[in-house]
């Protein structure tokens, strides 16, 4: 039996409209929640939450630094503020703002990014931001959620209303499949464990998820029983869900979409280090920007595809010996 | 609150003054030049104007007048002024800038000092903190007012205007921001380093209710524009005071000179500033 075949593919939604729609939930059941943007309702889904709850939703206009102010003034008298706009407009551009009002400042501000990575597609790499998980892990107190999936974005965005302090909730543009059981509890800061193998473990978060189950797959047709983890939350960072996977495979490979540098796999790297040295491979973007094209064509250009997460686990199960 | 008169303001502001230049001259450190600028404002602010539960702080402050800090460097004058209305104990100012102190260089919120409700000194971001408060005050029906202390060096960051475009498209009527007009900043006069221009009228132009303040360092002046303020709230324009000062005001070795802004006296300096400002309430 496929792996694929334990995760069949409910619908293909993309996984902002799964922001959309929960921040419509929240917005009915939780009167302190808020919503801001800089100009973008519809590219963050926010529509419906603005149109149900005019008096809670701040168009800010094109002002992300205003908008991460008044996001962290509206903690202040009890608010529990959500900011949309795209990713790279959520850190890298207001990266002061958000180390000073809302990290510095212990603010329950919850940052959500749209259009992460390279799947933003054929707006290039202005948009593309490829840095950003790194730059929030870098805050101290800033929780970090890459979630897999449409459904996955739902139970993130109300998860992080529940926990308090600064979030960086990262999702993105293109439909892509849905895939996780319903069955898979979801637990903020609690790897999932979606396939169970003991030769290789296939650590991911976000859109490469369903590529790392593609490629557990493949790796399976060539006899590599590969362990695939949805790294969901990447800080704080689940070490014991990493490691008693370790315990069994003894290398992995992290998948991201985003530069090699300062994201999940140097998040893995450093608990190796520490906690459990042995190999690691790094599919992520080799430390360039990106470029306009198909979500498709880039990841393929860019090492985000199957093939090569299949080699980079071939790789790593060598260098075991 | 209303019973501080002229005179026991001025008397505060005298007390303040000292504060001021015995906390940046015991951590060598901190900017006295802005902070004796601005005393006469937060002395009859806090002590005249700002319905507050002091000594009781909490974060949220429903029902409360709130002050946002937005040129953090001036922390010196706040903290004092902090102490002064009960906020912590007034023997905590010698804590300034040292190691383990509540008292940080630039206002932070971790340490959990009374009094602050969020962290400045990177420039620029208080206005934009300060509306989204007063957007909260709304939202929780609490008629009770924000207002934002800036710098004039301060407006040439860009989130300034982000934030005064929005409060005045979105009519935030329940906001007084207030410049400190020094004309002053570290590398020089404003004028020199990036003229601001006609302030007023930029003011005017993005939308806001605009009052000159000519002596930001008279007790009586500030009063009297803090009350017309007060009375410009609650309609279409949020209100901002353009208030001139004097960089060092009070200490006549420091006045009108941006070479005070970050540098602390020595001995002997000290001891000329003690002079020109007796002790009128008790040092700390």
């Amino acid at each position: 039996m496929s792996i694929l075949d334990k995760f069949p593919i409910r619908d293909q939604k993309d996984t902002r409209s799964g922001f959309g729609e929960a921040l419509l939930e929240l917005g009915k059941s939780n009167p302190k929640v808020v919503g801001l943007t800089a100009d973008l309702t519809g590219s963050l889904q926010m529509g419906a939450f603005a149109k149900a709850f005019p008096d809670r939703f701040f168009q800010v206009g094109i002002a992300e630094a205003n908008m991460m102010g008044m996001a962290a003034g509206l903690t202040i008298g009890g608010y529990i503020p959500f900011t949309g706009t795209f990713a790279n407009f959520s850190t890298g551009r207001v990266y002061d703002q958000i180390r000073q009002s809302i990290a510095y400042s212990g603010k329950n501000v919850k940052i959500c990014a749209s259009h992460a990575g390279l799947t933003l597609g054929e707006d290039g790499a202005t948009h593309q931001i490829l840095e950003d998980i790194g730059m929030m892990r870098m805050l101290p107190g800033m929780t970090v959620v890459v979630p897999a999936d449409f459904e996955q974005t739902k139970q993130a965005t109300l998860a992080i209303a529940q926990h308090q302090g600064p979030v960086y909730l990262r999702f993105g543009r293109p439909k892509w499949p849905v895939f996780i059981p319903e069955s898979v509890p979801f637990e903020l800061g609690k790897i999932q464990r979606l396939v169970e193998g003991s030769d290789i473990t296939l650590a991911a978060c976000g859109h490469m998820v369903w590529k790392s189950l593609e490629a557990a797959e493949v790796l399976r047709e060539r006899g590599i029983a590969a362990e695939v983890l949805n790294v969901h939350t990447i800080k704080p960072f689940d070490e014991e869900g990493l490691l008693r996977s370790l315990e069994k495979t003894g290398a992995v490979v992290s998948v991201e979409e985003h530069n090699r540098y300062g994201g999940l796999g140097e998040a893995i790297a450093q608990t190796l280090a520490i906690r459990k040295p042995c190999p690691q491979e790094f599919v992520a973007v080799q430390d360039t920007f990106g470029e306009s094209g198909k979500p498709a064509d880039l990841l393929k250009k860019y090492g985000l595809d199957v093939p090569q997460i299949v080699a980079a686990a071939e790789t790593a199960v060598r260098r075991k010996a | 609150m209303e019973s501080y008169t002229q005179t026991d303001l001025e008397r505060l502001v005298t007390q303040i003054r000292r504060d001021i230049v015995r906390m940046v001259h015991a951590c060598s450190s901190g900017h006295p030049g802005g902070s004796l600028g601005c005393t006469e404002l937060l002395a009859t602010l806090y002590f005249k104007h700002m319905k507050t539960k002091a000594p009781v702080f909490d974060m949220d402050g429903i029902g409360e007048d709130l002050f946002f800090l937005s040129n953090g460097h001036i922390s010196p004058v706040w903290y004092s002024v902090l102490a002064r209305k009960g906020y912590f104990e007034e023997s905590e100012l010698a804590t300034f800038r040292q190691i383990n102190s509540r008292l940080q260089g630039h206002p932070a919120t971790a340490e959990h000092l009374p009094g602050i409700r969020i962290a400045s000194g990177s420039l620029g971001q208080g206005l934009s903190a300060a509306i989204g408060a007063a957007q909260a005050k709304k939202l929780n029906q609490d008629p009770q007012l924000v207002f934002c202390l800036m710098g004039d060096g301060e407006l040439q960051e860009g989130q300034v205007w982000e934030a005064a475009m929005y409060a005045a498209a979105k009519k935030i009527n329940n906001l007084v921001a207030v410049v400190d007009w020094n004309g002053q900043q570290i590398d020089g006069s404003t004028e020199e380093v990036c003229d601001p221009g006609d302030l007023e009228a930029k003011w005017k132009a993005f939308g806001w209710e605009v009052l000159v303040l000519e002596n930001g360092n008279s007790v009586p002046d500030v009063d009297k524009t803090l009350s017309t303020a007060k009375s410009l709230t609650g309609k279409e324009k949020p209100v901002v005071i353009l208030m001139k000062t004097e960089m060092g005001h009070g200490v006549d070795f420091m006045m009108g000179s941006h070479a005070w802004h970050g540098k602390a006296p020595n001995d002997e300096q000290l001891a000329s500033a003690l002079e020109q400002n007796p002790e009128t309430l008790g040092d700390y």
